[in-house]
This record gives C-alpha cells, sequence and structure tokens, in this order.
C-alpha cells in the first residue's frame, strides 16, 4: 500500500499528492508517469510525475478531479493509502545538450512541464516558459515556473490574468520576436500540443509532446496507448510518452482518446452521487 | 479389469444457451465416480508414451492408477512431485497434442482423459485439503533467487525452488499475481480463486511476491544481482506487445487487441458494475485470428451479449485453439468465418467502426510452418456489418528488460536467446515462456520454469 503523506488543494478541483513509493522515487525522472489504482474496484490511471524525493522516498503527483477514480481520489486523506502505485513508466525526456528551449504547459499539464522545465534549466538551457489557464482561478505553479524560467507568458482564455488568448498566440509571439529555440517542449491537452505543434511547424523548430492516451496496463502489453507517428504504430506506454509533435497523427490520437466518454462520464455521475449521499 | 469403452467419460459443463450468458466455470469436472470410471480405462502402459508427450514429464499412468483406487490424496502427490499448477493444467493444457494426442486408447477410440483426471485430482484436493496437514516446509539454504513475472513459467520456476529450499522473490508487474492466468485467461475457463489457491500454496512454501514492481524500470535485472543480493534471476516477463495488422483502418475507435480486451475483462473485472474500468459493449464483433486467445475474446464477447464472428485465413481444421475451446465456442453460437482474412476496417464519419471488409481464401502448398498456404481469391471481397474488431494476431516480446539488461542477447523477433538449461547470454541470468519463444501455450512456459529452476539449483549448489 502506498501513503499519501501530504494531500494539499492547489485549486478547487486541482490537488498536490505527495505519496510513499520509496523504489519509484528512487527511479523517477522528469517526464515518466506513474499507473495508481485507488481501491479494489478501482482502474488503473496513468499519471505524469511532477516530482520525486528519492531520500524521502516519495513521488509527487498534481490530479484535477475530471473522473470516477480522480473524485476518489480526492476523498482519500492525508495517512490514507492508494492500492496501487506503479513506476516510474515510459522513458525519460531527452534535457541534454539544449541550448535554448520553450516549455509551454497547458492547464493542469503544467504539473508535469515544471519537471521538465527545471531538467532543462539545470542542464543549462535557457528555458522560456508558456504556460495557459482556463481563467484566473486555475493558475498553478506560476513562482515555480518562474523561479526556472528567464521569461514567463501566463495566459488565460478569459484574460482574468496575464495575457489574454492561448499559448498558440504567446509562442509564436516570442518566436517571431526573433527567439531562436533549440527545441519546444508542449504539455497539456492534446487539442493544445496538437496546435503547438502547428504553431512551431512553419518555423521547423523541433518540437516533442508528452502524450496521454488510453493505457491499462503501462508495460507494454495490452496496446492501448498506440498511436500513429510518422505513419508508424507506436506505442506511448513503451515508445514514449514523448513523441515528435510534428508527426504525430493528431485527429486519430484526439478520437481515439474518446473511446469511453460515454461510459466515463456516466461513471463520474455515478460516483459522485455516492459521494452525495454518503455525505447526507 | 479395465474399463474399455471407446468413450471418455464426457464431462459435465453448463448447458451452452446459459453458460454464454455468465462468466461460471463452463466444465464442471468429474465426479469421483466418474473419474475412477475413467481411471480404469488407463492400462498402465509399461512403456507410457503420454510422459514423455507431457512437458513436465509427470507420471501418467502412476496418478491415474492412484485415482483408479480411489487413493486421490496420492494420486495429488504423484503429479505434484513434477507439476506445481495441476488444477490450472487440467484446465487450460492442450491435452491432445501432448500426453492424451500419444495415448495407446486413442488409436481405437478416444484416448484417456487425462487432463480432465488431472483436473479432478487437483480440485479434490483443494476441496479437502491435504490429508495429514500442510506439507512440510523444507530447510532454507541460503540461497537468494528473483523470479521476473508471476506467470506460469515464473510461478513454476519459484515453486520448484523453493521446494528446494531457495529463498525466492517473485517480482509481478501488474497489481495481481498470475501473469496471463489472471490478464488473460477468462474466469469461465480459469476461475481466479483456483489461480489464488495456487499461488497461496507457493506462499506456504515461502515464495514471497512483489507486485506492482515492474523489472526494467522500477529496478533492473542488474540491480536485483549487484543490490539485492539475488545469485540468480530467472526472466518470465511474458510475451508484449500485440500484434496488429497492416490494413487501412487499424486504429478506429472500436478496434482492440485481444490483450486489451481480456485484461479489461479479466484482470479489470470490467463487466462488473462496481468495476471503475471501461469496457465496449459491442453489438456485432469481428474476431480476427484463431488461436486460444481469439476463442477466449470471442466468448468474451459473446457473454457480453454480442453477436461473434471468428474470422481466419485458413480453414477449421487448421485452426491452432486447444479443440476443446472451439467445440465450447461453436457450441455457444460463434459464427465462425474461415478462409476469409480481414483487408480494410471501415469506420462512419466519427471513427467508430461500422464494418470489416474481408476477402475470401482457399488453401495452397504447405508453407514453412507445414500448413497449407492462404492464398487471396481475387475479386472476392465482402463486408461484414460490426460494431468492433478484436485483433488476436499474437504479441511480439515485452521491450522493457532487453532494452535495460545490458549483454542479455535477443533473437530477430525480440526473444531472449537461452540454451537448453534456460541460460541466457548472461552469467546467472536465465530465461523461459513467451519472453523466449513468443506467444506459446502455459504448459510449454511451464516446461521452461522447470528447466531453468534445474539449472540455477545446479549452478548454485555447487557454489
Amino acid at each position: 500500500m502506498y501513503r499519501i503523506v501530504r494531500k494539499e488543494a492547489l485549486r478547487p478541483t486541482v490537488t498536490l499528492y505527495e505519496i510513499e513509493a520509496p523504489l519509484v522515487a528512487k527511479k523517477a525522472q522528469p517526464g515518466q508517469f506513474i499507473i495508481l489504482r485507488v481501491d479494489e474496484n478501482g482502474e488503473r490511471i496513468p499519471i505524469t510525475i511532477n516530482d520525486f524525493d528519492p531520500e524521502k522516498g516519495t513521488v509527487t503527483i498534481i490530479v484535477q478531479t475530471v473522473g470516477a477514480t480522480t473524485e476518489k481520489l480526492s476523498h482519500l486523506n492525508e495517512g490514507d493509502c492508494l492500492q496501487d502505485f506503479v513506476g516510474p513508466l515510459g522513458k525519460a525526456t531527452e534535457t541534454e545538450g539544449k541550448k535554448k528551449v520553450c516549455v509551454v504547459g497547458g492547464g493542469v499539464g503544467c504539473a508535469i512541464a515544471y519537471p521538465v522545465l527545471k531538467k532543462f534549466h539545470d542542464c543549462g538551457a535557457e528555458v522560456h516558459a508558456v504556460i495557459g489557464f482556463k481563467n484566473k482561478d486555475l493558475v498553478i505553479l506560476e513562482d515555480q515556473f518562474r523561479a526556472a524560467s528567464s521569461v514567463l507568458k501566463v495566459c488565460t482564455d478569459d484574460g482574468s490574468y496575464g495575457q489574454k488568448g492561448l499559448v498558440t498566440d504567446a509562442l509564436k509571439e516570442l518566436i517571431e520576436a526573433g527567439n531562436q529555440y533549440d527545441e519546444v517542449f508542449a504539455i497539456g491537452p492534446m487539442v493544445m500540443m496538437k496546435f503547438v505543434s502547428k504553431t512551431t511547424e512553419p518555423y521547423g523548430i523541433p518540437t516533442t509532446v508528452s502524450m496521454s492516451p488510453i493505457m491499462i496496463d503501462g508495460t507494454g502489453m495490452c496496446g492501448g496507448c498506440r498511436l500513429s507517428v510518422g505513419g508508424e504504430m507506436k506505442f506511448a506506454c513503451v515508445d514514449g510518452p514523448d513523441f515528435d509533435g510534428h508527426k504525430v497523427d493528431w485527429d486519430l490520437a484526439v478520437k481515439r482518446n474518446q473511446m469511453y466518454q460515454e461510459f466515463e462520464k456516466h461513471k463520474y455521475e455515478e460516483t459522485c452521487n455516492l459521494f452525495k449521499k454518503e455525505a447526507q | 479389469m479395465a474399463n474399455m469403452s471407446l468413450k471418455k467419460n464426457p464431462m459435465p459443463s453448463q448447458d451452452p444457451n446459459v453458460r454464454n450468458k455468465n462468466f461460471d466455470e463452463v466444465a464442471l469436472g468429474y465426479t469421483e465416480e466418474m473419474a475412477i470410471d475413467e481411471a480404469k480405462r488407463c492400462l498402465n502402459c509399461k512403456n507410457p508414451k503420454c510422459v514423455n508427450g507431457c512437458p513436465v514429464n509427470v507420471h501418467i499412468p502412476e496418478f491415474i492408477s492412484k485415482v483408479a483406487e480411489g487413493k486421490f490424496d496420492e494420486a495429488y502427490g504423484v503429479i505434484t512431485s513434477t507439476n506445481s499448477l495441476p488444477a490450472i493444467c487440467g484446465r487450460v493444457c492442450p491435452q491432445e497434442n501432448q500426453c492424451e494426442g500419444q495415448c495407446i486408447r486413442g488409436i481405437k477410440g478416444e484416448s484417456v482423459g487425462i487432463g480432465r483426471l488431472e483436473r479432478f485430482v487437483a480440485d479434490y484436493h483443494n476441496a479437502h485439503g491435504h490429508q495429514g496437514g500442510a506439507p512440510a516446509v523444507p530447510e532454507r539454504n541460503g540461497h537468494k533467487v528473483a523470479v521476473v513475472g508471476s506467470g506460469p513459467a515464473g510461478l513454476t520456476c519459484a515453486g520448484d525452488l523453493a521446494r528446494k529450499g531457495y529463498d525466492v522473490t517473485v517480482f509481478e508487474a501488474l497489481h495481481q499475481v498470475g501473469g496471463v492466468l489472471v490478464y488473460g485467461i477468462p474466469e469461465f475457463r480459469l476461475p481466479k480463486a483456483i489461480v489464488a489457491k495456487e499461488v497461496a500454496r507457493l506462499e506456504h512454501f515461502g515464495v514471497k511476491i512483489m507486485t506492482d514492481t515492474v523489472v526494467g524500470r522500477t529496478i533492473t535485472v542488474d540491480e536485483l544481482m549487484d543490490d539485492m543480493g539475488f545469485e540468480a534471476v530467472f526472466i518470465g516477463s511474458g510475451a508484449g506487445l500485440p500484434m496488429f495488422m497492416n490494413i487501412p483502418g487499424v486504429n478506429y475507435k472500436g478496434v482492440l487487441s485481444a490483450n486489451e480486451f481480456l485484461t479489461r475483462i479479466n484482470l479489470m473485472k470490467a463487466y462488473l458494475p462496481d468495476s471503475d474500468t471501461p469496457l465496449i459493449h459491442p453489438k456485432k464483433v469481428a474476431v480476427v485470428g484463431g488461436g486460444n486467445v481469439a476463442m477466449d475474446a470471442a466468448r468474451c464477447a459473446k457473454r457480453l451479449g454480442a453477436e461473434v464472428y471468428i474470422v481466419y485465413r485458413r480453414g477449421m481444421e487448421e485452426l491452432p485453439a486447444r479443440r476443446e475451446e472451439v467445440e465450447h465456442a461453436e457450441e455457444e453460437g460463434i459464427i465462425f468465418k474461415t478462409l476469409c482474412n480481414p483487408v480494410e476496417v471501415l469506420a462512419d464519419e466519427n471513427d467508430d467502426v461500422k464494418g470489416i471488409r474481408c476477402i475470401r481464401m482457399e488453401l495452397g502448398e504447405p508453407d514453412a510452418s507445414g500448413r497449407r498456404r492462404p492464398i487471396e481469391v481475387p475479386g472476392s471481397e465482402f463486408d461484414v456489418d460490426v460494431d468492433c474488431v478484436i485483433m488476436a494476431l499474437g504479441t511480439s516480446p515485452n521491450p522493457l528488460i532487453k532494452s535495460t539488461t545490458e549483454g542479455l542477447e535477443i533473437n530477430k523477433k525480440g526473444g531472449i536467446v537461452v540454451n537448453e538449461d534456460g541460460l541466457t547470454s548472461r552469467e546467472h541470468v536465465y530465461a523461459g515462456g513467451d519472453a523466449v519463444t513468443g506467444a506459446a501455450t502455459v504448459i510449454l512456459a511451464m516446461g521452461a520454469g522447470k528447466t531453468a529452476a534445474r539449472a540455477i539449483d545446479e549452478a548454485l549448489s555447487k557454489k
């Protein structure tokens, strides 16, 4: 069992969990993910690692409540245990040998973008960052991003904080201003990563995206996480999760991720109702 | 006096029209009377060919004569002296190609029901417990061995070594122990409670099990040996990435590997209302392939209420699945579309599968595998109306361990290279099962686990 040693609500629906998992903490690298199961009937869900402390033996994840499993997770408290916590899975992000990079994070994807950004920074790269949120209330990790980047642009869809507009607009401004990036690294909703890739393509800037498709085992067994990259079949769990954003077949990836949408919606409502009943 | 009936005692089973709507076990097992009657069909040959047909050399005539005498507990002792997982083998072994395929009674009539008797003996033992209490746990010999993967190869290797006094730890990537026995083979063919019992027996012999541990990620083979003090490692990590056909539409929504479909159902119990794991409930399904995994996927889909087709490019005679599985599938209403092969998956504007385009095949001359090669009949394409396509075409070995273990030799197909003892190119590192051969059977994996256990014992006992 894997104990929650710290739980912190970053925003009403975005929560940080620090979990006791010494073997995972010892091996974790930025860009890798874990798979967790909340309880006996739980689904296995992949979540990218936010932080890790090999000495303390803990791994930190930041999770937005979006479905049945994340709802159940949000009802656990410090001291409670997760049924399963496996990792680190996937390949680590390649951060060495870059002079200047721009890291783009969208929404809770910023939780994952941050350790990658920090690693780029620690490897000696000049780091710019663009982070985007729906509105002011959802902004997370701004101070951490600011500390590790020389330029930071915060965007909100409604303009309630920072620059109004999409991360792609801000990224384009940076590129147009003459910044020459060796690489753009994007993590966030699939649609955002798709448009970041479309934005950088005309400039020929190598662009890496972190994919999070449907997955069960996460070790190269089920084939649920397959993607078409450059016309070849790739498995996010063992070949990724990082891929060349200019080669990913985005329309296919977006549609495949909707495969269980109906079920997930139904299960989420069912779970929420259950918690409501318990509360009464 | 031997029972000279030409027919096996039939296996009592659930009615096909009842069982194709539930996940309970299909075959119900022999009663004591049936088992004794069937055991009396064995001629107790002086030179028993059946034993040679068994990858783990179960002393077949010996255990069957104990059954004939009604000494079921002694029969169990005979079987388990060479086979650690009898309740499982009795259910899932392809007996017709192994022990029963060699049985002398099979020349004129049906062979002795060896598999059914093995199952009976194991189930009797599990129901009645061991006479005279639990078997003694051997004294520890102080040697530490790591086993990677808790499928049939790993469990067999672990069991054999633990019984010899080794300190064995099994590392499993998933949250449950059993490998393909729990994520692949459905409940109705192998109840998970039986796997759990066999695992508990290994734990009784001192085997330690660590779930949620991915060797190649959480910990490497080298760390097991250098940091954790394991003197030998057995890799039984199983088959890996599922194969898909290289045809248009293979990534549409509703196309999934048999591994994914079966894992959702068997490991995650997604067919039960309490499970949080999503599952599609298709109306019409095409399962592509003709092996045991294809039969399992088809029969699961049937139980979810679908109309199910098996699409296979060769004929009924060539189906690689166990004969009993094919018979059960037919009885349950699975429709076989043999001599036909998919050429394209069709979908609507949302990428949801709406059909599969197939082409008819005919059989030509035998190919390298000795089976007649299927050849397309030009212009014979036709569409089948389905909303789900399940690919059951086999798997390629898992890349995680080979990519993180230096000096581990791999063959062209990605399988780990081993010698006749199961030894890899690395000293004290052994391997067996699907990780070596690619997708094969439970019993072959067990045979490989057994061979490696013997070799590990020889190597370490000299130290």
